[in-house]
C-alpha cells in the first residue's frame, strides 16, 4: 500500500516554474531514492511534501497515509511523522546531544524539562543510531557524519513515521557514509519509510528499493532498483545526449594571459592551517579552462585568494597578467589589474538582492558611469539596457529587484557587473550551480562568447560533465594543491576521479 | 508575468511610503491647526510658532542626516546625545572662559566632533566592534566628559556671535523688511527646483521604462509641496526672514540628497548596507565607508551640539540627553531600515518634520511630557509596521 502519494504537484516561482505536474508514490516500509540535476526540483518537492511551501501555494495533492494533506508549515507534517533532514543540518552546535534531541520537543511537564526522562531516552536513541557519546556533549565537538546521526536520532524521537533525507552523505566521508546507509536499512527493517536524495548512484543501488527520477521539474520514471542500470538512470536525468548540453564552439587559443605562481595560502583562523600549498595555473587568451576537485578541495580558496586576497592569510605567490606582476592585493586593484571574480554563492557574496538590476550591473564599475565622482543616471540606465539585451536577462525592466529574478537571469547580471569591468580574465566559481538547464546553455554561450573576444576564462566546477564539455584544459585540485593537468582530449571523468584519488590513497 | 506585476508592485508601493509619509505630515499639521484653534484660541501656522518649530527641531534634522547614512551603512549611533552635550560645553569654554572668537570656535568644535566620530568609527570599522556597543560605550563617556568639563555648571551666556547660528536670521538684501524679499525669493526658486528635477527624473524614469506613478499623483504630490514651501517662506518672511538654522537645513538637506542619490561614494554606502561582502568583492572599500559615516556623524553632532548651545544661549550639563533616540526615530519613522541599505534624505527629513510638529504641537496643547512620549512611542511603531506590511503584502 502506498504510504504517501503526491498527485500533479505544480509549485511557481517568481519567472521559472520549479515543478511541474510531478507524481510521486512512496510504498509503505520501503526506501525510495529521488535522482535528478542540481535545480531538477528534488529539495523544492520535498519542501513541498513537508509544508515548508504550505498548502495553497502549490498545486495538486499530498495523500498521506489514505487522506488528503493541508500542511501549514513544518509543525503539521511532523505530527503525522514525516521528518525531513536538510543538507544543512540544523543542529545547534552550543547546545548538548541532549538538547537537540528535544528542542521544541522537550520532556517536561508546564514547561519545566525533566532531565532525568530527557536523558535516559537520549541515550535510548543515540544507542539505536550507533552513537556512543555522552547526551551532554556540545553537538558543535562531533564532526559532520555524527552529527548526521544525532539528526536521525531527533527524527526518531519525534515518532517518525517517513523519513527524508536530502543528499544526506553529501559532506561525509566514506566509511561515515557507510553507517548511514547501514543505519537507514535498520530502520527499514523496523518499519520506517525514507526518501533520500542523493547524487551518488552506487550508494542508491545499495540501498533504494525503488528510484524515481526528476528532470526540469517533471518526473520521468519510478522503476525498481533491481530493473535498471547506472545508464538508464542517467539517461532519464540528463535526457539529451551528451553533445547538445553543450554550445558549439571552435577555439582560439592565444598567447598568455595569466600566470600564477607559488601561490601559498594559509586559513584566516586556524594560523597552521594550509589550505593552498605551491599551486600554479596559466590561463591563455580565448581559452577556457576548468578547475576540478570535490567539495573542500580548495577551489574557491584559490579563486577568492588570486582575486584581491579576499580569502585567507600570509599570501605568497605571484600573478603575472600579459607578462608583467599584476598588484593583486587588494580587490579594487585586482580589478585594474584586469580580473574579475563571479563568485559561487550569487546570493550572499554576488548580488545586492534588494537593489535594481541597474544598480547591481554597475557596482564594480561605478566610475564608469561617473564624473569625477558624480553618477550620470542616464548613462548607467543605458549601460544596464545594454547588458539587459546582450545578456537576454527576462525582466520587465533594469530597474527591477533582482531578488525578483530567477536563478539564471541573477547569474547573467552577476555576468554583466564584472563584463562592465572589461576584465581579461574572469573566474566564474561554479557558474552554473542552482540553474535550469535552458538557462545553463546560455551561460555556456556566453562564456564561449567571452572566449571568442581574447579573454581568458577559468571555470570552478563540481559537475564533470559540465567541464569536460566546456574546457580546452582542466587542472584538478585536491587538499590544496593542483594534482594534475588534463588538456581537452586527455580528460574523461575516470582520469579526474584518478588524480584526486592519487592523494586520497596517499592520505589513507 | 508574475514577475512584472510583483515588481511593478514593489516600486509603487516605494511611491506608496513617500506619499504616505507626506500625506501623514500634512494630516497631522492639519489636525494640529484644528486642535490649536479649537482649544487653544491660537494659530498653530503662524509665522512666530512655525519660525519656533525650525529652531527648536533643527538639531534633530541635522543630525537625522548623518544618521542616515550610519544606519544606511548597516550600523547605529547611540553617542550622538551625548555628543551635542560635549560638544556644546567644549564651545562654551572656548567662547566664554576663553575668549576664542566665533570663527576660530566653530571649526575647533566640528574638528572635535569628527575626532569623536573618527574614534568610534575606526573600533566599529576596523576592529568590527558592534556599533550598538561602541556608541553606547561613546554615550556614557562623553556624558561623563560634559559633566567633567562643565564641573557640573551652566557656562554662559555667549556673544552675539555665537547666538547667531541658532537665533539669527538672514538680512533682506532687498532692503525691503516686511514681507522680507529675499527669504521668499529663495523660497520660490527652492519649489521651482524641486518641480524641475521631479519632472526631469520622471522623463529619464520613462525612457529606461520604470513604472510610472499617475501624472496626477506627481501633479498633485508637487503642488502640495511647493504650496507647502512657499506658504512656510512667506510667513517667515513677515515675521523675522529666513532663521540661519533654516538655511543651513535646506543647504544641508540638498547636499545629502545630492550625496546619496548621485555621488558614487553615497551609492556604495547602500550597496554596502544591503550586501557588505557583495560589496567588498566588487571592490568597494567598506571598512572605509563605515569608518567615514561615523566621521560624518560625528562633524554633524558637533554641528548640532552648537546649534543647541547657542538657542539656549548657555551650555548645560543635560544638554543632548535622549536626543539619539528623536534622531534614531526620525530616520525609521523616515523610511529606513534597521538590517541597512534602504532610506532616502528626504524621508528622513520629513520623519523627523512629523516627529518635530508633534513635539511642538502637543508642547502648545499643554499635553503632559508622559503622554507625548507614548504617542511618539506608538506613531514610531505604526510607521514601521506599515513598512514591513507594505513589504510582505
Amino acid at each position: 500500500m502506498a504510504l504517501l502519494e503526491m498527485r500533479g504537484i505544480s509549485k511557481t516561482f517568481p519567472g521559472v516554474r520549479a515543478l511541474d505536474n510531478v507524481t510521486l508514490a512512496v510504498e509503505a516500509g520501503e526506501i525510495h531514492a529521488i535522482c535528478g540535476e542540481n535545480g531538477a526540483g528534488k529539495s523544492t518537492l520535498m519542501k513541498v511534501l513537508s509544508g515548508v511551501y504550505p498548502h495553497g501555494t502549490y498545486e495538486g495533492d499530498i495523500v498521506y497515509d489514505g487522506a488528503t494533506m493541508a500542511f501549514r508549515g513544518i509543525t503539521d507534517s511532523e505530527a503525522k511523522g514525516i521528518i525531513i533532514i536538510h543538507q544543512e543540518l540544523a543542529l545547534i552546535p552550543l547546545l548538548s546531544i541532549a538538547e537537540n534531541l528535544f528542542l521544541g520537543n522537550e520532556r517536561a511537564r508546564g514547561g519545566v524539562i525533566n532531565w532525568h526522562e530527557t536523558m535516559a531516552q537520549t541515550e535510548t536513541l543515540l544507542r539505536k543510531v550507533g552513537l556512543s557519546d555522552a547526551p551532554t556533549t556540545p553537538v558543535g565537538k562531533l564532526g559532520v557524519g555524527k552529527q548526521q546521526l544525532v539528526e536521525i536520532a531527533k527524527a526518531l524521537a519525534k515518532d517518525v513515521r517517513l523519513l527524508i533525507l536530502d543528499e544526506p552523505t553529501a559532506a561525509l566521508q566514506e566509511n561515515d557514509s557507510q553507517k548511514l546507509l547501514d543505519l537507514l536499512l535498520e530502520l527499514k527493517a523496523q518499519g520506517v519509510t525514507s526518501i533520500i536524495i542523493s547524487h551518488k548512484l552506487n550508494e542508491i543501488s545499495r540501498v533504494a528499493d525503488r528510484i524515481t527520477v526528476i528532470r526540469d521539474g517533471a518526473s520521468v520514471s519510478t522503476l525498481n532498483t533491481g530493473d535498471i542500470t547506472e545508464e538508464r538512470i542517467i539517461r532519464d536525468m540528463v535526457g539529451r545526449d551528451m553533445a547538445h548540453r553543450y554550445p558549439d564552439r571552435e577555439p582560439h587559443v592565444g598567447e598568455m594571459l595569466m600566470e600564477v605562481s607559488g601561490w601559498n595560502v594559509w586559513h584566516p583562523e586556524q594560523k597552521d592551517r594550509q589550505m593552498i600549498r605551491d599551486v600554479a595555473f596559466t590561463v591563455r587568451k580565448g581559452e577556457i579552462v576548468g578547475i576540478a576537485g570535490l567539495m573542500g578541495a580548495g577551489r574557491t580558496e584559490l579563486a577568492m585568494s588570486v582575486f584581491g586576497r579576499s580569502y585567507g592569510r600570509n599570501i605568497s605567490g605571484s600573478v603575472k597578467i600579459g607578462g608583467k606582476v599584476a598588484n593583486t592585493t587588494t580587490v579594487a586593484r585586482a580589478i585594474d589589474a584586469g580580473l574579475a571574480y563571479v563568485t559561487e554563492d550569487r546570493k550572499v557574496l554576488g548580488l545586492v538582492l534588494e537593489e535594481p538590476i541597474v544598480r547591481n550591473i554597475t557596482l564594480a564599475n561605478l566610475a564608469g558611469v561617473a564624473t569625477r565622482g558624480m553618477l550620470d543616471k542616464r548613462r548607467e540606465s543605458q549601460v544596464a539596457e545594454r547588458y539587459r539585451k546582450a545578456m537576454a536577462i527576462r525582466t520587465p525592466g533594469v530597474f527591477q529587484k533582482v531578488v525578483n529574478l530567477s536563478g539564471g537571469n541573477q547569474q547573467k547580471v552577476v555576468l554583466s557587473k564584472w563584463l562592465f569591468t572589461n576584465p581579461q580574465v574572469l573566474i566564474l566559481d561554479e557558474p552554473t550551480r542552482g540553474i535550469d538547464v535552458g538557462a545553463k546553455f546560455e551561460i555556456y554561450s556566453i562564456m564561449n562568447e567571452l572566449a571568442a573576444q581574447g579573454r581568458g576564462v577559468v571555470m570552478i566546477s563540481s559537475e564533470m560533465p559540465e567541464l569536460l564539455g566546456m574546457c580546452d584544459r582542466i587542472y584538478v585540485m585536491n587538499e590544496g594543491r593542483i594534482m594534475g593537468e588534463l588538456s581537452r582530449t586527455e580528460a574523461s571523468q575516470e582520469r579526474i576521479m584518478a588524480l584526486i584519488l592519487m592523494n586520497s590513497g596517499k592520505a589513507a | 508575468m508574475s514577475d512584472q506585476s510583483k515588481g511593478a508592485g514593489a516600486h509603487l508601493s516605494g511611491h506608496l511610503r513617500e506619499n504616505g509619509m507626506l500625506v501623514a505630515l500634512v494630516a497631522i499639521v492639519t489636525l494640529f491647526l484644528l486642535l490649536v484653534r479649537v482649544f487653544e484660541g491660537v494659530d498653530f501656522l503662524s509665522a512666530q510658532n512655525i519660525t519656533n518649530l525650525f529652531l527648536q527641531n533643527s538639531y534633530v534634522i541635522i543630525m537625522a542626516l548623518g544618521m542616515l547614512l550610519v544606519i544606511v551603512a548597516g550600523h547605529i549611533d547611540l553617542s550622538v546625545g551625548s555628543v551635542v552635550g560635549f560638544t556644546g560645553a567644549v564651545a562654551a569654554v572656548l567662547t566664554v572662559n576663553l575668549d576664542w572668537p566665533v570663527w576660530a570656535v566653530v571649526p575647533a568644535c566640528l574638528g572635535v566632533g569628527l575626532l569623536i566620530g573618527a574614534a568610534q568609527g575606526y573600533w566599529v570599522a576596523y576592529w568590527r566592534i558592534p556599533s550598538f556597543i561602541v556608541t553606547l560605550a561613546g554615550m556614557l563617556v562623553f556624558r561623563g566628559l560634559t559633566l567633567w568639563l562643565l564641573a557640573g555648571q551652566n557656562i554662559g551666556p555667549f556673544p552675539k556671535s555665537f547666538q547667531s547660528l541658532s537665533t539669527g536670521f538672514i538680512p533682506d538684501l532687498f532692503g525691503v523688511g516686511k514681507p522680507n524679499l529675499t527669504a521668499l525669493a529663495l523660497v520660490t526658486v527652492c519649489a521651482l527646483a524641486i518641480v524641475l528635477l521631479g519632472w526631469k527624473a520622471r522623463a529619464r524614469d520613462a525612457e529606461f521604462g520604470m513604472e510610472q506613478e499617475a501624472v496626477l499623483i506627481f501633479t498633485i504630490r508637487n503642488l502640495i509641496v511647493s504650496a507647502a514651501l512657499i506658504f512656510v517662506g512667506y510667513k517667515l518672511a513677515s515675521f523675522r526672514g529666513l532663521p540661519n538654522v533654516v538655511v543651513i537645513l535646506a543647504v544641508l538637506t540638498v547636499l545629502y540628497a545630492f550625496f546619496t542619490e548621485s555621488t558614487t561614494t553615497g551609492r556604495r554606502i547602500y550597496a554596502l548596507g544591503g550586501n557588505e561582502k557583495a560589496a567588498k568583492l566588487s571592490g568597494i572599500k567598506t571598512e572605509r565607508l563605515v569608518f567615514l559615516t561615523f566621521c560624518n556623524m560625528g562633524v554633524l553632532a558637533a554641528l548640532a551640539g552648537m546649534i543647541v548651545a547657542a538657542r539656549l544661549n548657555s551650555s548645560t550639563p543635560k544638554a543632548g540627553a535622549g536626543f539619539e533616540l528623536d534622531v534614531i526615530a526620525a530616520v525609521f519613522i523616515g523610511g529606513a531600515s534597521m538590517s541597512g541599505g534602504v532610506g532616502k534624505i528626504l524621508g528622513v527629513v520629513v520623519g523627523a518634520l512629523i516627529m518635530g510638529v508633534m513635539n511642538n504641537g502637543m508642547s502648545i496643547m499643554g499635553i503632559g511630557i508622559d503622554y507625548q512620549q507614548v504617542i511618539k512611542g506608538l506613531v514610531l511603531l505604526a510607521a514601521v509596521i506599515f513598512d514591513v506590511y507594505n513589504k510582505s503584502k
